[in-house]
């Protein structure tokens, strides 16, 4: 063991020295209660330590040991259902060791010692196996099968492999390497975090599907696609976290990593209360099987929370190589992004840009550019992607500052969190006018291709109107965006005195709002929106634009077409539990009413 | 000459190197603990605590939490060997402390070998139960619109001359939990705080019979500054105790926040650290998260600690740091607003930018009542729509509006001055609240109140419309 003695503690920082060959990246052991840290910096005989528990009562002179290991994130069956602090301790570790609060110095495992899984191989002895290949599986939850894939920096002849019930720790495979060194495997793998995990050569695909989260504004306007990053700024209180709860809850990914990184203790009791009892839409298994999460709050050591990160995307990619869609939420990479900024500035570092080190867009990027829809390293070919949806929290709520600025250079769709729309409750408050998406022209055909996914009956049906759907889509972003320079003008002169085809604007625009963006995560019915019910709302509204573009245009007053009692029911319909049914239903009503005014005014209209 | 030690014990020091302010560098001493407990004595013979903020085998940083002016280079040091704690026992309540934990009431200090690390331990967020215990706190705007449940944290903020101190005083005189009898035990927590405010608070706790139930932590507007960043730390872990050892349901006030705040970038200053925006460090952040995360219910433990804090935004600017950093911390916040108020609006809270986060698990129907979440979301529209009539209104004249907007308008005229507005001794229990709400809303016809669902509608909309039928 190489021990050298610390010389400075500056809260979580410590510096140390007396390990010569001390490497960057290097886990050490701080003090007599053997506090975890990682070498961040060499410089000359003296080395910086980033300690990820609260340094009091450490003193110059106390022993530094080094491991001679990086910080490495445990891969293997045990990560799903559980939650882990920053460093991959498993929180329910962390209480049995201390109780409800956290002390420090406690040691756990992040894969469970004592536990059995049913390994079944999949390979024969006396194949040739190299990184990546899957040797055999495990059935971690009832929907999920834990592929045992061979650490991609080993291959060789395969001597021995195992089958029946062991521990991650227990030798299930033996390899015999070229140069003719004996490597045991286990079910268990190690990975250093701060390192992608490798793909096959050439192995990044192009970005084709769409993440279907249910959410509409997401889904049918600024879809994130399968593999891609998404950022979603805003100040507090504008729907943040509870964007990134509804894609960890309703998104068709086959595993889920949530990392609260410096955010509230209650959020994630929130999660852990939630998740258990809500069903998968599509597996109808409770969301907690295909979870994994990742919580330092904002009062845990804040070095940790630099890590949380890491060790987030590190299981996210190690699921992708699988073959599972992935998708990961990071509420807040701000808070990560101060815990940089907070530890350079403790090493003296010389700030850019409101405090941060100039290297912070170089780990914004290689975040965010850990996403991907890759070919995964080994047999059998497979494809998996890890999908980013990253919260950023900006001061004050201005995104012009350095880590929005940033996290949009690297991300693909951008949702804009509006606090206007917020303090009147219009939530998700994603300013549709302001918010973007790169990905929207190659993957939108893959939403209307999901619409027979949930409700097979509905398909032959779908196929008649998909090809329409960007129509729609155009048309109501159209609508939109042309109502919000009509309300700029209403706002001076007063909506009364607008001609009626403006007016007729205002009114579909306030049905869009009310009726297909507003989506209240809390409605037992409308949480989740599948992607026939999108389409088909946005459809009824749409429809019903054109119909009453005709009715007015007959000089029938815009102001009896806003009194009919089917408004009403456009703008409540989302909620009714009979879902698509009941849009078809109010569909032909709107029809019907719009017919009856006309006859009223005995003109002939054709809708 | 220097200082006269005869009465301390143990180890002292002289090895002052520099005086910044309320930072105190010092030569190398050997066994000197990171984050330790220091007694320090300037030559005005007074005595000031201190704590290790950093410490190197070439210096040592003190920062002291009293009186600044005093301290000179031949100041005297003792190190305690240990972090900063307090005795803890259930003879606090009713008792007044210095920002210290010092008594000011005339009795003697807390005796008990029970000591607590003041900065406490972070609760492991397993091991949390997610609040859903409604608080009715008898004020329409809260509970109908911005509902506070047991171990919330929900901050008050405030502007100087709004009237805080008495919406926070009638809080804590009618918070109770629907269908328990006991009250709260409270913890007082004053930072910076004038005289006659502190004053206010404990007449009115012994107003209401409420202290002999209460813990008061005094550090006034001339009292130290620095210590005002271990007051607040003082105070929840006390708190934390009765709370979690004690089994009480305890509501923690703490005011003032931004003076608090104001300490912590003296001190950022003293030490040359980068100043992040408005001067405030950059780690204010995390610093002020390990004092708001500490509310919450707990796994296993009895109680729960619900916290209030009350900040002034400087410039009643929302997006000013300490507002800005709290919001982003605490689970919602009540906004007082100075138009509100110069209207003659008590209590005056702006509920559009006001929020409460844990709202939606504390209420419905086994909770508070099943039309609830519809009528608040009902009026968060309805109110919003009625201001924008408002400002309308401003450029184009009333006559101008349609008949729609004109009735928004009269919806937030009349949302205002019935629902928002009461009696600073009005205790209005959650069942008057939503029926005054619903009065209130059937001013816009059905069809306008599209954030309610049917049948909600016909439950109480036709009702509170033709109350006689
Ligand atoms: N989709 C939504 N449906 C209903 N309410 C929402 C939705 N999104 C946000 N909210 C409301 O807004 C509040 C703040 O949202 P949150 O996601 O916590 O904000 P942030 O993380 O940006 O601070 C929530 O407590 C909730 O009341
Ligand atoms: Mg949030």
């Amino acid at each position: 063991m190489r021990e050298g003695e610390v010389i400075r503690i500056a809260g979580t920082l410590v510096v140390g020295t007396g390990i010569p060959d001390i490497t960057i990246g290097e886990v050490v052991e701080v003090g007599s209660e053997g506090l975890i840290g990682e070498v961040i910096r060499i410089i000359e005989d003296t080395f910086a330590v980033q300690v990820y528990e609260p340094t009091s009562g450490l003193k110059p002179g106390d022993p530094i040991k080094g491991t001679g290991k990086r910080l490495v994130a445990e891969l293997g069956p045990g990560l799903l259902e559980n939650i882990f602090d920053g460093v991959g301790r498993p929180l329910e570790d962390l209480i049995k060791a201390s109780g409800p609060f956290i002390k420090r110095g406690i040691k756990a495992y992040t894969l469970p010692r004592d536990k059995k899984w049913e390994f079944k191989p999949t390979v024969k002895e006396g194949e040739y196996v190299s990184g990546g290949d899957i040797i055999g599986e495990v059935q971690e939850t009832v929907n999920t099968v834990h592929k045992i894939m061979v650490p991609p920096d080993v291959s060789g002849k395969l001597l021995e492999i195992a089958e029946g019930e062991y521990t991650v720790t227990d030798v299930i495979a033996k390899i015999e390497t070229e140069e003719g060194i004996i490597k045991e495997l286990t079910m268990m793998q190690e990975w250093p975090v701060r390192v992608a995990r490798p793909i096959a050569p050439d192995g990044r695909l192009s970005l084709d599907t769409p993440l279907i989260t249910g959410q509409r504004v997401i889904d049918v306007f600024f879809p994130v696609a399968k593999g891609g990053a998404a950022a979603i700024p805003g100040g507090f209180g504008t729907g943040k976290t509870i964007t990134l709860h509804q894609l960890a809850k309703w998104s068709d990914a086959d595993i889920v990593v949530y990392i609260g990184c410096g955010e509230r203790g209650n959020e994630m009791a929130e999660v852990l209360t939630d998740f258990p009892e809500l069903k998968d839409p599509r597996t109808g298994r409770p969301l907690m099987e295909r979870t994994v999460l990742i919580a330092n709050t904002s009062n845990m050591p804040v070095s940790a929370r630099e890590a949380s990160v890491y060790i987030g995307i590190t299981i996210a990619e190690y699921y992708r190589d699988m073959g599972y869609d992935v998708s990961l939420m990071a509420d807040s990479t701000s808070r990560w992004a101060e815990a940089i900024r907070e530890i350079s500035g403790r090493l003296g570092e010389m700030p850019v840009e409101r405090g941060f080190p100039a290297y912070l867009p170089d780990k914004i990027a290689e975040f965010y550019e850990r996403a991907g829809r890759v070919k995964a390293l080994g047999k059998p070919e497979r494809v998996g992607s890890v999908t980013i949806v990253g919260a950023v929290s900006p001061p004050g709520g201005d995104f012009n500052e350095p880590v929005t600025i940033h996290t949009l250079r690297f991300t693909g769709v951008f949702w804009a969190l509006d606090p206007d729309l917020a303090y009147s409750r219009h939530f998700p408050a994603i300013n549709w006018l302001k918010s973007y998406s790169l990905y929207a022209n190659q993957i939108l055909g893959g939403f209307v291709g999901s619409f027979s996914m949930y409700r097979q009956e509905l398909f032959n049906w779908w196929k008649s109107v998909q090809s329409d759907f960007n129509v729609y889509r155009d048309k109501a972003m159209e609508i939109l965006t042309t109502a919000a320079e009509v309300e700029s003008i209403a706002r001076i002169i007063g909506e009364k005195s607008l001609p009626d085809d403006q007016r007729l604007l205002l009114l579909t625009s306030e049905l869009l709002k009310e009726g297909f963006l507003r989506q209240n995560a809390f409605d037992e019915v409308d949480t989740f929106s599948e992607p026939e019910k999108s389409a088909l709302l946005l459809k009824l509204i749409i429809d019903f634009h054109h119909m009453v573009e005709k009715v007015i245009k007959k000089r029938i007053p815009i102001d009896r077409v806003i009194d009919l009692p089917v408004v009403a029911k456009i703008k409540r319909v989302k909620f009714d539990p009979r879902r698509v049914e009941a849009i078809l239903e109010v569909a032909q009503e709107a029809r019907e009413e719009l017919l009856k005014l006309a006859e009223e005014y005995r003109v002939e209209v054709e809708i | 000459m220097g200082v006269d030690v005869r009465d301390i014990s143990g180890l002292i020091y002289r090895g002052i190197r520099e005086v910044k302010g309320s930072i105190l560098v010092l030569d190398p001493i050997p066994n000197v603990l990171y984050d330790e407990v220091v007694r320090v004595r300037a030559p005005d013979g007074i005595d000031r605590l201190g704590r290790v903020l950093e410490v190197s085998k070439d210096y040592i940083i003190v920062q002291v939490f009293g009186e600044e002016s005093g301290l000179q280079t031949d100041t005297v040091i003792k190190f305690t060997g240990s972090t900063f704690e307090i005795p803890v026992s259930d003879d606090v309540l009713g008792r007044m402390f210095n920002g210290r934990f010092e008594p000011i009431d005339g009795m003697g200090p807390i005796a008990s070998r029970d000591k607590r690390d003041i900065n406490g331990e972070p609760i492991n967020p397993k091991a949390r139960i997610h609040p859903n215990n409604f608080i009715q706190t008898g004020i329409s705007a809260i509970d109908g619109m911005l509902s506070l449940v047991r171990g919330q944290k929900l901050p008050i903020f405030s502007e100087s001359g709004l009237p805080h101190n008495r919406v926070a005083a009638q809080i804590a005189r009618q918070a109770t939990v629907l269908g328990e009898e006991e009250e709260f035990a409270l913890v007082f927590a004053a930072m910076g705080l004038k005289n006659d405010e502190a004053r206010f608070f404990i007449d009115s706790f012994k107003l209401s019979g409420a202290i002999e139930r209460s813990v008061v932590i005094l550090n006034l507007a001339d009292d130290p500054a620095i210590e005002r960043l271990v007051t607040p730390r003082i105070a929840l872990t006390i708190a934390e105790y009765l709370a979690f050892e004690l089994g009480y349901h305890v509501l923690a006030i703490l005011t003032d926040m931004t003076n608090y705040c104001e300490a912590l970038r003296e001190v950022s200053a003293a030490r040359e650290e980068i100043p992040g925006r408005g001067g405030y460090p950059g780690y204010m952040y995390s610093d002020l998260a390990t004092i708001y995360e500490r509310a919450g219910i707990v796994r296993g433990k009895p109680g729960s600690l619900t916290q209030m804090p009350i900040l002034t935004m400087p410039a009643g600017d929302k997006r000013h740091p300490i507002p800005d950093l709290t919001g982003y911390i605490t689970e919602g916040q009540i906004i007082l607003s100075r138009d509100l108020d110069s209207r003659g609006i008590y209590p005056p809270i702006n509920v559009l930018p006001s929020l409460s986060r844990l709202m939606r698990s504390g209420i419905g129907p086994d909770k508070t009542r099943d039309d609830h979440k519809d009528v608040a979301d009902q009026l968060y529209d309805a109110y919003s729509r009625g201001l924008k009539a408002r400002d309308l209104a401003r450029i184009v004249g009333e006559m101008g509006l349609s008949d729609r907007e004109r009735l928004f308008l009269k919806f937030a005229d009349v949302f205002e001055r019935k629902f928002v507005n009461q009696g600073e001794y009005e205790n209005r229990s959650i069942d008057e609240t939503l029926d005054l709400a619903w009065e209130v809303l059937s001013i816009l016809p059905p069809e306008e109140l599209v954030r309610v669902k049917e049948e909600t509608l016909e439950k109480y909309y036709y009702k509170a419309k033709h109350p006689e039928a």
